[in-house]
């Protein structure tokens, strides 16, 4: 199959086994959940072993319309999510995300509402809000030298206060349930055809680069994966996604607001695996000294990660007021900061900064949002819901530290 | 010297013309401390000058002035002729000055091609993996590394292979000169064999070369000059043959030191060894 009259660069070392074959393939994932090279894999096996308990104790958790409801509260403080991700990537904290996405919440309501605004500039004041609080914080960590950890635990104070200021007395705006805005968050969904185009798309795209890198390296002497690993992949995530989208048409079907969560995801997966910013993110993560030695500029890297969660914080914010069809000084508060940092650790991005992927925010709010679902659809109290929640998190940072010791003592980092 | 060819042997890359890189009246001043003071050193193509000295000779400091790291309090740096200032790590890059650092400074949770190209990425907003790989391959195969496979983790590489992987990097911008701090000092036998023999490769590349070093063997091996600092003074360049005593007599301003009184010591404690057994 491979050019046999030399051997391909990158396989002249007789030291290095290659998984060329199917099985080979196999045997190579395997090594690498050994030596603790997670990825995805506990947090898809703690979805599965969550699912089947909830749905054991009450068969509603499992019905399409439940899932669709699910979906719904997964993009929300998923999209908050997605920015912790970015600032965990380098090995900082935003704490201040619940409020930010409170405050943008606020903001929507009285300048829509209260002010008659359109509300797309009222959206857009709430963004903005959310950039500048970002570049505050990265002003304060590059030129003050201010710990994140500090710099956004000060925020979440000083952003709850005014959230609470510019709802004034009141503190409750409601916002009309028949804006396209509010139906958003609420009720619109995908036409049938189009969930099915989006759930067979990201299949034949897998299959075009597969094929397009596999003869790429082939013309340049490198090695490639077999043709048939790429096919099985996609044919396997094609069917899983025609089947989800089948198994919600059942229901409602598939949100818009979670189609468009997703999207954010897919633009964030590539922009952290396939871009100069997203590999300056990994290093910095990894050595911040060595990447500013190599040339990076460090502290517009840090910006940029700050600015974009403040800004996605932001955002989620503005999807939760409209999935919730009110601006409150409820909003933002209790869990949501919690819940957006658990997310991206159980969907194994490392606190520790240089791991981590936009998959995880993805995956970790799924799990999040199933147990806080089952929990409810139990009449579970609060009190013992967040008990569990604060489990689930802490036996996630412990396969976080654990991994991490077993990747240090197999030499992967 | 096993891999000389005719670059190295053509006049026009031998030392003695117009030096690449000249140094005049460099100071460097932390508060009241003179960590450098007038310090004069020449670097030609082709060329590899060892920069040795005790510890707080300035040798460190020398070095991360002409990295960008520190701004020089007084003096000149005239590189390629023309007189030039190094105000950021990124600068001296772009001049064609590259270093090594001591502690490698590589990103362990990256891999080999993505450490080679750190902050040089081919095509910023699509990078472009296969060409990356391909240049990583042949840039090591340049330089006969053992890398086994350049898609795993600097972290599951060993402390030699690290060390190519680092002298890799610095080559990949094509500088004018390279500086290596320390290369030697955590390696094994045969792994120090192996940056020497790339050291000697880098120069027959007609690359101007400084290494510093506290490893006399070493540096004999491949150095063609030795540039002496004690003190942060120059004190004295010398041939690699000189001798031992000249060298540290060099570097610890005596010939009346601890290395010769140890040296007096031991022998004198030989001969009375080996009377006793007559």
């Amino acid at each position: 199959m491979i050019q046999n009259s030399q051997p391909a660069l990158d396989r002249s070392d007789e030291r290095v086994r290659h998984d060329e074959t199917l099985s080979g393939a196999l045997k190579g994932f395997l090594d690498r959940i050994r030596s603790g090279d997670l990825g995805t894999l506990p947090v898809v096996v703690g979805l599965i072993v969550i699912s089947a308990v909830f749905t054991y104790l009450n068969p509603v958790f499992i019905a399409p319309d439940n899932i669709v409801n699910m979906l719904f509260d997964c993009a929300t403080v998923g999209v908050i999510s997605l920015g912790i991700v970015c600032v965990l990537m380098l090995g900082e904290i935003d704490l201040s995300v619940g409020s930010m996405s409170g405050f943008a919440s606020a903001i929507v309501g009285v300048l829509w509402v209260n002010h008659g605004w359109p509300i797309a500039a009222a959206i857009a004041v709430a963004i903005c809000a959310g950039a500048v609080c970002g570049g505050i914080y990265a002003l304060l960590f590059n030129r003050l030298g201010m710990p994140s950890f500090i710099a956004s635990l000060s925020g979440l104070l000083a952003i709850l206060g005014m959230q609470l200021y510019i709802l004034g007395p009141t503190g409750s705006i409601n916002l009309p349930y028949t804006s396209p805005f509010v139906m958003f968050g609420q009720i619109l969904i995908m036409p049938g055809w189009c969930a099915y185009i989006l759930a067979v798309l990201p299949g034949a795209v897998m299959v075009l680069t597969g094929m397009s890198t596999r003869t790429r390296r082939l013309a340049a002497n490198l090695s490639a994966r077999p043709l048939t690993a790429v096919l099985l992949r996609a044919g396997l995530m094609t069917i899983g996604l025609v089947l989800a989208v089948y198994y919600l048409s059942l229901g409602r079907g598939v949100p818009w607001m979670f189609g468009m969560f997703v999207g954010f995801v897919v633009v964030m997966n590539y922009a952290l695996t396939r871009t100069k910013w997203g590999r300056s993110m990994t290093a910095i993560g990894g050595n911040r000294e060595a990447a500013r030695r190599a040339g990076i500029n460090v502290r517009l890297i840090y910006t940029s990660a700050f600015v974009l969660c403040s800004t996605l914080a932001a955002l989620g914010g503005i999807l939760s007021c409209a999935r919730l069809a009110s601006s409150s000084q409820q909003a933002g508060t209790g869990d949501v900061n919690l819940n957006a940092i658990a997310a991206a650790v159980i969907g194994g991005t490392s606190l520790f900064g240089g791991r981590g992927s936009a998959w995880s925010a993805l995956l970790g709010i799924i799990v999040i949002q199933a147990i806080s679902n089952g929990l409810t659809l139990l009449n579970l109290p609060s009190s013992l819901r967040y008990m569990i929640t604060g489990g689930v998190l802490a036996i996630a940072v412990i396969v976080d530290s654990l991994a991490r010791r077993s990747r240090a003592s197999h030499g992967r980092a | 010297m096993t891999n000389t060819d005719a670059t190295s042997q053509d006049p026009g890359t031998r030392p003695a013309h117009a030096p690449i890189l000249s140094l005049r009246g460099i100071s460097k001043s932390f508060g009241a401390v003179s960590a450098l003071t007038d310090i004069e050193l020449d670097i030609h193509p082709g060329e590899v000058v060892a920069l040795v000295g005790d510890n707080g000779a300035g040798k460190s400091t020398l070095v991360k002035i002409l990295a960008g790291v520190h701004q020089p309090t007084a003096g000149t740096i005239e590189f390629d002729g023309k007189e030039v200032s190094i105000a950021s790590p990124g600068a001296a890059l772009g001049l064609g000055i590259a270093t090594v650092f001591q502690d490698l400074a590589l990103c362990e949770n990256l891999d080999v091609v993505a450490n080679l190209f750190l902050g040089h990425e081919l095509s910023a907003l699509r990078l472009d993996e296969v060409s990356m790989e391909v240049k990583a391959w042949t840039l090591l195969r340049e330089l006969a590394a053992r890398i086994p496979s350049v898609r795993e983790p600097i972290a599951s590489l060993s402390g030699g292979q690290r060390q190519t992987v680092a002298i890799a990097r610095s080559l990949l911008l094509s500088p004018k000169i390279i500086m290596l701090d320390e290369p030697t000092a955590a390696l094994g036998v045969a792994q120090t064999a192996e940056v020497l023999n790339l050291i000697e490769r880098v120069r027959d590349r007609g690359l101007g070369v400084i290494m510093i070093s506290h490893n006399m063997e070493d540096v004999r091996a491949v150095a063609d000059r030795v540039v002496v600092l004690r003190l942060g003074r120059n004190n004295g360049i010398f041939t690699p043959d000189a001798s031992n005593q000249e060298l540290v007599a060099a570097i610890t301003g005596a010939t009346e030191n601890a290395v010769s009184r140890r040296r007096d010591r031991k022998a004198a404690q030989h001969s009375a060894v080996e009377e006793i057994a007559l």
